[in-house]
C-alpha cells in the first residue's frame, strides 16, 4: 500500500538523519570568543545588519553550550593552549571556523616567535575564511557552507560517511 | 624648557655619572651611570623647574655588544620631554627599578625582563608579562635561538615561497 497522500496535509515526511542534521544546522550556537582583530568583524557579523542569527547562529559564553568554534584572529602559542582546553571543553559534534588569514595560516604574523601559524595545528577545521579580515558577508558564507557540510552528516549508521573527528 | 637644558642641569649636579650627552636627532639623549638612574630620576622628579611626572614609555635595546634601557620622561606641567638612557653589558643585564617615582614602570620593566631579559633590582612583581611563563629565553634578543616546538606545536615555519613552488610542481 503506498503511503502517498495517506497523511494529513500539515504532516511532512522526512528522513531521519536530515531532520537531525536540519535542526542542528538550525542552531549553531557559536562560541563568543575573539582572538584579535577578526573578532571586530565577528561581533559586527553577529550584529543587525549581517545578523546570522537568521541562520540559528547566536552566541553562548560558554564553551560547555557551543557546538561551533570560530577562530577570529591571530593565534599566538599562548593562546594556543588554552584554545585546544576551550575546544576539550565543548562537547560533541562540534565545529571549527577558521576565521581570516591569520588562523589559517598564520597570515602576516607567521614569522614571528610568537605565533602559531595555522589553527589547524591544534584543531581539525571545517571550513576555512578567506580574508584579513573577512567581511561579515564572507564569514556568513562560510556559515552557509558548514551548514552545507552538517546537512551531509549520516549520524545513524555507522558506514556511509560517518562523521570521523580527527584528534 | 628644551632637553638639552635638562641635560645641562642634571650635568651640573651629578657631574661624572653623566656619561654622554648627544645632541642628535629627533630626540637628543642623555646616558646615565645606571648605579645612579634611580638618584637623577628622582631628581627630574622632584625638581620644580623640571617637574617630569610621567614615565612615558621604558624600553630595551639590544646592540650586539651591549644592552641599553631608553627611558623617555615627560612632564605635564610644563610639557617638555627628556630622553634617558643606560648601558648596560650584555651578559646579566641589571639595573635598579624605577617603579618608586612613577608606578608605570611596573609593567614596563616586566616586559623589557620577558623580551631582552634585563634584571630591574628592587622591582615588586618581575614576572613575565606577554610571553607563556613557561618559556625559554627572551625573545628580543639578537642571539635568541626559537625552539623546534611548544608544547607539541611545531615552530618550523616554511617559507610562503617555498610553499608557492610546492604547489607548482
Amino acid at each position: 500500500m503506498s503511503l502517498l497522500n495517506t497523511f494529513p496535509e500539515y504532516t511532512l515526511t522526512t528522513r531521519t538523519d536530515e531532520l537531525l542534521n536540519w535542526m542542528r544546522k538550525s542552531s549553531i550556537w557559536y562560541m563568543l570568543f575573539g582572538l584579535a582583530c577578526c573578532a571586530i568583524e565577528l561581533m559586527h557579523t553577529g550584529g543587525p545588519r549581517a545578523d546570522i542569527d537568521r541562520f540559528g547562529a547566536s552566541p553562548r559564553a560558554s564553551a560547555r553550550q557551543s557546538d561551533l568554534m570560530i577562530i577570529a584572529g591571530t593565534l599566538t602559542l599562548k593562546m594556543a593552549l588554552r584554545t585546544r582546553l576551550l575546544y576539550d571543553q565543548m562537547p560533541d559534534p562540534k565545529y571549527v571556523i577558521s576565521m581570516g588569514s591569520c588562523s589559517n595560516c598564520g597570515g602576516l604574523f607567521q614569522f614571528a616567535y610568537s605565533v602559531c601559524d595555522g589553527v589547524d595545528k591544534i584543531l581539525p577545521v571545517d571550513v576555512y575564511v578567506p580574508g584579513c579580515p573577512p567581511r561579515p558577508e564572507a564569514l556568513t558564507e562560510g556559515l552557509l557552507k558548514l551548514q552545507e557540510k552538517m546537512m551531509t552528516e549520516r549520524w545513524l549508521t555507522r558506514s556511509n560517511g560517518a562523521r570521523e573527528k580527527a584528534a | 624648557m628644551e632637553p638639552l637644558k635638562i641635560y645641562e642641569l642634571v650635568k651640573e649636579r651629578f657631574g661624572d655619572r653623566v656619561l654622554e650627552i648627544a645632541d642628535k636627532k629627533p630626540d637628543p639623549f642623555c646616558v646615565i651611570d645606571p648605579k645612579s638612574i634611580v638618584e637623577v630620576c628622582q631628581f627630574l622628579h622632584d625638581d620644580p623647574q623640571t617637574a617630569i611626572d610621567a614615565l612615558s614609555n621604558e624600553t630595551g635595546v639590544d646592540y650586539k655588544d651591549r644592552i641599553e634601557v631608553v627611558y623617555h620622561l615627560f612632564s605635564y606641567r610644563h610639557r617638555h620631554t627628556a630622553v634617558l638612557k643606560v648601558k648596560l653589558p650584555r651578559e646579566n643585564p641589571s639595573v635598579a627599578t624605577l617603579e618608586n617615582i612613577w608606578k608605570s614602570a611596573n609593567w614596563m620593566e616586566r616586559e623589557i625582563f620577558d623580551l631582552i631579559g634585563v634584571n630591574f633590582e628592587g622591582h615588586s612583581d618581575l614576572r613575565r608579562i606577554l610571553m607563556p611563563e613557561d618559556w625559554e629565553g627572551h625573545p628580543l634578543r639578537k642571539d635568541f635561538v626559537e625552539p623546534l616546538e611548544y608544547h607539541g606545536i611545531s615552530t618550523v615555519r616554511e617559507s610562503p615561497i617555498v610553499r608557492l613552488e610546492a604547489g607548482k610542481k
